[in-house]
């Protein structure tokens, strides 16, 4: 067990190696990434029932990254989790390196390979019925961008997993409101996605996703129930948490810090393991 | 005479009592893939997915990431190119265990017409990496390799059409991955075909037969992996080859047999097919006559090769 200055300690080692190994790779999204992170602890140092000693659990709790290239975060997360050693991620996106820029299932820990935005909550559907028919009680977590939720094969699986009644499944959007180009808003707006969800049945809340103990207990809040309401939490977060240049700008999304700015993100956060 | 589609559907019944961990996945076109059977048999393993068929391809990965076996069926123009980008990225990325169905391929979907009707979908899938490809012709040979795909982990497409198909093989037939069969033995010329194509292929060679020309038949019913073997000792013992396919001559059977022969045996190829066009609405006999695909046209495809 951890407790949440421990847990908020690991953020900030998270969010600096995420941002070390996107220096180091040369390319990234910076952005996406720290938005997560928060969410990411409090997933996988306490919510998720898991065991970095055994990746291949059956029993397991699975995680997807739908916005898979948030995938140096997860990966950050997963070292320090310990599934695997924390200096493959000075390989990142290298043809040598076993981290590519999406997740994918040759990396220890990983439960799914994403990165094209809008399909992982019909795999987590998947995965939550495969639950059901094979008995299992593990819980199913996927957590979702607010610009992938854009992509229309997201309400497909909105409405499948009302329809089979996924109480297993959790659908987590973080909302940093910044998508590539732009303000989501701006872009193309969905309006409320709570109250989207809510109309496609699903039990919907919301939390500041930057607020480790409301997220604990958002996460503790979802009923523990094979059978029933999908759960949707809009988490409120910020593009580029963390970093004072880096935060609530589109140009972030994507982009590699200077050696120079690496400089400012040791000052603010303090060192990292890599 | 049964159609393919039908079989099909039985298989999956027959699996699923020898397996627990066989699952069928709708996108409310059971009725017509045949799955529906299934549903009755099998309710909690029937997953509908509604009209939705990247979901549905996604809910299968999901469920064969977590160990399940499934199979999912819909037309093939769906399934091979609505959900392509779903089959390609969150199944055969990661190499999963799921089993993609396109049922009315080609012009025997008849009245349906050119939206509906598969005519690209080889070409298609057998540029994915890890997919393989299978092409039924009978009744029979759908259930061997329907069971075939449930045996060998990782992805596969079946292509299935609409009508019934004559029978020419035994109950007992085996249908090696990557194999092919030989129908007609013949040293003149070789007609290669997949799918619902090998009954009109067989006609040709037997109006060959009687102008005293000596046609081999060989059901290619592995597209991928493609019987390297009997392609290049077809080409090596025969004056030229001719494929026949209910698609496009671009990048489906006739394609994969011309990769081979550019590659290790040169040798006259004549790819019958549709030529660079959709489909459309009519009775599938007509549609064939219209299209090239009969028995007789094909005979003259061999005739104009050995000139």
């Amino acid at each position: 067990m951890y407790t949440v200055e421990e847990m908020e300690k690991i953020a900030r080692l998270i969010r600096c190696d995420t941002l070390k190994a996107i220096y180091l790779a040369g390319s990234g999204h910076p952005g996406g990434c720290l938005s997560a992170v928060d969410i990411l602890t409090a997933l996988y140092f306490y919510k998720l029932r898991i065991d970095p000693k055994n990746p291949a659990w059956a029993d397991r709790d699975r995680f997807l990254l739908g916005k898979g290239h948030a995938a140096p975060a997860l990966f950050a997360a997963l070292a320090h989790r310990g599934f695997f050693d924390i200096s493959h991620m000075k390989r990142l996106r290298l043809h040598d390196g076993m981290l590519q820029a999406t997740p994918n299932l040759k990396v220890p820990g990983a439960d799914f390979s994403s990165g094209s935005l809008g399909q992982n909550l019909s795999v987590g559907v998947g995965m939550a019925l495969a639950g059901r028919i094979r008995k299992q009680r593990y819980k199913t977590y996927v957590l979702l961008g607010d610009g992938e939720l854009q992509e229309g094969q997201i309400w497909e699986a909105a409405m499948a997993a009302s329809h089979y009644r996924l109480g297993n499944l959790v659908a987590i959007l973080d909302n940093n409101h910044i998508q590539l180009c732009d303000d989501t808003r701006h872009v193309m707006s969905i309006g409320d996605p709570e109250e989207k969800f809510k109309s496609f049945g699903w039990n919907t809340t919301s939390v500041n996703g930057h607020d480790i103990p409301a997220l604990m207990k958002v996460f503790d809040d979802v009923p523990d129930q094979p059978e029933g309401t999908p759960t949707f939490i809009a988490a409120e977060t910020i593009k580029g948490r963390g970093v004072s240049f880096m935060e609530g700008t589109a140009a972030w999304h994507g982009g590699c810090p200077t050696e120079e700015q690496m400089k400012q993100v040791t000052l603010e956060l303090g060192g990292g393991t890599l | 005479m049964i159609a393919n589609r039908i079989a099909y559907g039985e298989t999956l019944i027959e699996l699923a009592k020898e397996r627990e961990d066989i699952v069928v996945l709708d996108a409310d076109a059971g009725k017509s893939t045949g799955v529906l059977p299934f549903l009755k048999v099998f309710p909690d393993r029937y997953i509908q997915c509604g009209i939705a068929e990247q979901n549905m391809v996604g809910i299968a990965a999901g469920l064969a990431a977590c160990g399940l076996c499934p199979f999912l069926a819909t037309f093939a123009v769906f399934t091979s190119m609505r959900a392509v980008e779903q089959v390609r990225n969150s199944v055969c990325y990661s190499n999963l265990n799921v089993k993609v169905t396109g049922t009315h391929a080609g012009l025997e979907t008849g009245g349906d017409g050119g939206t509906h009707q598969a005519v690209e979908d080889i070409a298609i899938m057998r540029a994915l990496p890890g997919m393989r490809v299978l092409t039924p012709s009978t009744p029979n040979a759908t259930r061997k390799l329907t069971r075939l795909a449930a045996e060998k982990h990782g992805p596969f497409y079946i292509r299935l059409g609409k009508d019934p198909a004559p029978e020419f093989y035994g109950e007992e037939e085996l249908f090696p991955l990557g194999g092919s069969k030989e129908l007609r033995s013949g040293a003149e010329a070789a007609i290669l075909s997949c799918g619902n194509m090998l009954s009109r292929v067989i006609e040709a060679a037997d109006l060959l037969e009687k102008e005293g020309i000596h046609a081999r038949v060989l059901d290619m019913y592995s597209v991928k992996p493609i019987d390297r073997e009997a392609i290049v000792r077809a080409a090596h013992e025969t004056q030229g080859l001719v494929t026949v396919e209910d698609h496009v001559t671009i990048g489906g059977l006739g394609g994969a047999v011309a990769e081979i022969l550019t590659q290790y045996a040169p040798a006259k190829l004549t790819r019958v097919g549709l030529e660079d066009t959709f489909g459309r609405s009519g009775i599938p006999l007509e549609l064939y006559k219209l299209f090239g695909l009969t028995p007789e046209a094909i005979a003259e495809a061999v005739r104009e090769l050995l000139k």
